[in-house]
């Protein structure tokens, strides 16, 4: 692999850049591999890479029926934090986020993350007094997270009004390493770093069915044909519904649209990301200058990649109350993705009932920021049968009661 | 946006002045069921990328509940019906089979 660094950027500006080398191979199907992953967004990469660098297994092929991160990986709002109530979720999103701190480094490749801080609004007495659990909760996890008053809300983020007539700032849940990383980056960053390795990135190549002998996987039949494997991973969000059914087995899962939004690029106004669960919107400014801001999600299920107007004009009606700013903003594109919500808004990282297939879905409406993570956890997974980070996560917890229950504590957006 | 006729007021009503219930014809397992069978009722969803039934309830309208058949891809509306039924209508499941040729949905399907 071509390393990155400043002394690459001296070497190729000094040869009018005709030097750089493609980050990572458009691969061809082999006919045989010992782990398949299905879904090339940032988990399904991360997953390989991880299988790689933890345990050694490289023959690995990542197949995706569209373009590499152009699921939802390419669709969020790039917000990384990790102050969930639950001790489970917050192990695995402070991995998750724990690892982006060093991402750039591990894959020579700049994913950008920069921890400028999440503030969660509290803007009911309810809400306030929920992340002060959460706050408590935080302490005992050994997540960063404290609460403040409104005049240091005010401070961190002059933009906002703290005073509105009807949702007035209360206070705020503030994780200050939490942050935004550039998502594209994040996929193209693992992809290289798995090409690199050896492994198989295979575009274009949609699932049609999966294969298995004496109820073990034994392979995949796609749109380049059959590919037989060991192992096989599904990591496809929204379409998890598609691929179960497929292998023969039901998922407690939904698949909603959720959408958001950029303005028109203007001038650094606001250095931190601020979720605002009450009126349910959340903003940050992107490097470019945009201001991201992230909507609700449809309450049927829906497999349209877009959004709609109405739930641009809920999202954008009650931030203007808490950023009048906003108001004079021109909105320059939207757009929805697909995502999978569970019964307990925690996602699921499991064996199947076809052995050797295993599944990583249920990410709702979060899962960018545990992408690192979720690889981490789903690699030792698939690789040794179990992993600490992943063994609550199983799909028998739905069966046997044993929730983990982030859908009252977070309340709408994750 | 996805326009819904009420079955029960008659009124062709937009998706804002609707409430969504998640999915139709569930089986309401009682106590003294099984695990399995809690299971899927209270978490296992069809999910259908294509044909699906679901619940919608006529929330800033008449109030009540009616059943609908829509495309999940496509949003195509196939036709809405009263809640007090436990399988959809012939005249509805003709309709998607023009449609949809060979479409399945849990224990409703295209006439062989």
């Amino acid at each position: 692999m071509q390393r990155y660094s400043v002394f690459a950027i001296a070497r190729e500006a000094a040869r009018h850049h005709t030097g750089w080398q493609r980050a990572w191979r458009d691969a061809a199907p082999k006919s045989r591999y010992d782990v398949v992953i299905v879904g090339a967004g940032g988990h399904g990469l991360a997953t390989a890479f991880y299988l790689g660098r933890n345990f050694g297994i490289t023959n690995v092929a990542v197949i995706d029926k569209g373009w590499l991160g152009g699921g939802n990986t390419g669709r969020n709002t790039t917000i990384i934090r990790s102050n969930y109530l639950q001790d489970s979720s917050a192990a695995i999103y402070e991995r998750s986020r724990d690892l982006y701190e060093t991402l750039s480094h591990e894959l020579n490749y700049n994913v950008m993350f920069s921890p400028r801080g999440v503030m969660m609004l509290a803007q009911t007495e309810h809400e306030l007094r929920g992340y002060q659990r959460t706050a408590h909760a935080n302490a005992l996890q050994g997540v960063e997270t404290e609460i403040i008053g409104p005049e240091r809300v005010k401070q961190l983020c002059p933009i906002m009004n703290i005073d509105g007539p009807r949702y007035p700032v209360l206070g705020a849940l503030w994780q200050p390493r939490a942050g935004t990383a550039r998502h594209d980056a994040v996929a193209w960053g693992y992809a290289r770093a798995c090409s690199d390795m050896g492994m198989d990135i295979i575009q274009n190549c949609e699932v049609t069915g999966i294969r298995s002998e004496g109820g073990r996987v034994s392979g995949v039949s796609t749109t380049k044909g059959e590919i037989a494997c060991d192992k096989l991973g599904m990591v496809v969000a929204g379409h998890s519904g598609v691929l179960a059914e497929m292998a023969g087995f039901r998922l407690p899962i939904e698949s909603v649209a959720l959408q958001a939004l950029v303005s028109e690029p203007i001038k650094p106004c606001m250095d931190v990301v601020v979720m605002a669960n009450t009126v349910h919107g959340y903003l940050s400014q992107s490097d470019k200058g945009e201001m991201v801001i992230g909507g609700g999600t449809d309450g049927f299920v829906n497999y349209t990649q877009r959004g709609s107007f109405h739930h641009v004009e809920e999202t954008v009606r009650a931030l203007v109350e808490t950023f009048p700013m906003l108001s004079r903003l021109k909105m320059l594109r939207q757009w929805g993705g697909i995502v999978d919500i569970t019964g307990d808004r925690s996602p699921v990282l499991s064996k199947t009932p076809l052995e050797g297939c295993f599944i990583n879905a249920g990410w709702g409406t979060g899962g960018f920021k545990a992408i690192p993570g979720s690889g981490w956890g789903f690699a030792e997974l698939m690789a040794r049968g179990h992993s600490p980070l992943c063994d609550e996560f199983g799909l028998e917890r739905f069966r046997e009661g044993r929730f983990i229950d982030e859908s009252v504590a977070a309340g709408v957006a994750h | 946006m996805l326009i819904l006729t009420c079955p029960c007021c008659g009124i062709a009503a937009d998706e804002t002045e609707l409430s969504p219930g998640g999915e139709a014809h569930l089986t309401r397992h009682g106590p003294g069921s099984g695990d399995t069978d809690f299971e899927d009722y209270l978490f296992n969803r069809e999910n259908a990328r294509g044909v699906h039934f679901e619940r919608w309830r006529h929330a800033h309208g008449c109030g009540k509940w009616f059943l609908a058949a829509r495309d999940t891809v496509t949003m195509q509306v196939f036709g809405t019906y009263p809640a007090q039924t436990t399988e959809p209508p012939q005249e509805i499941r003709d309709r998607i089979t023009k449609a949809r040729p060979g479409w399945r949905w849990r224990d409703f399907g295209a006439a062989e």
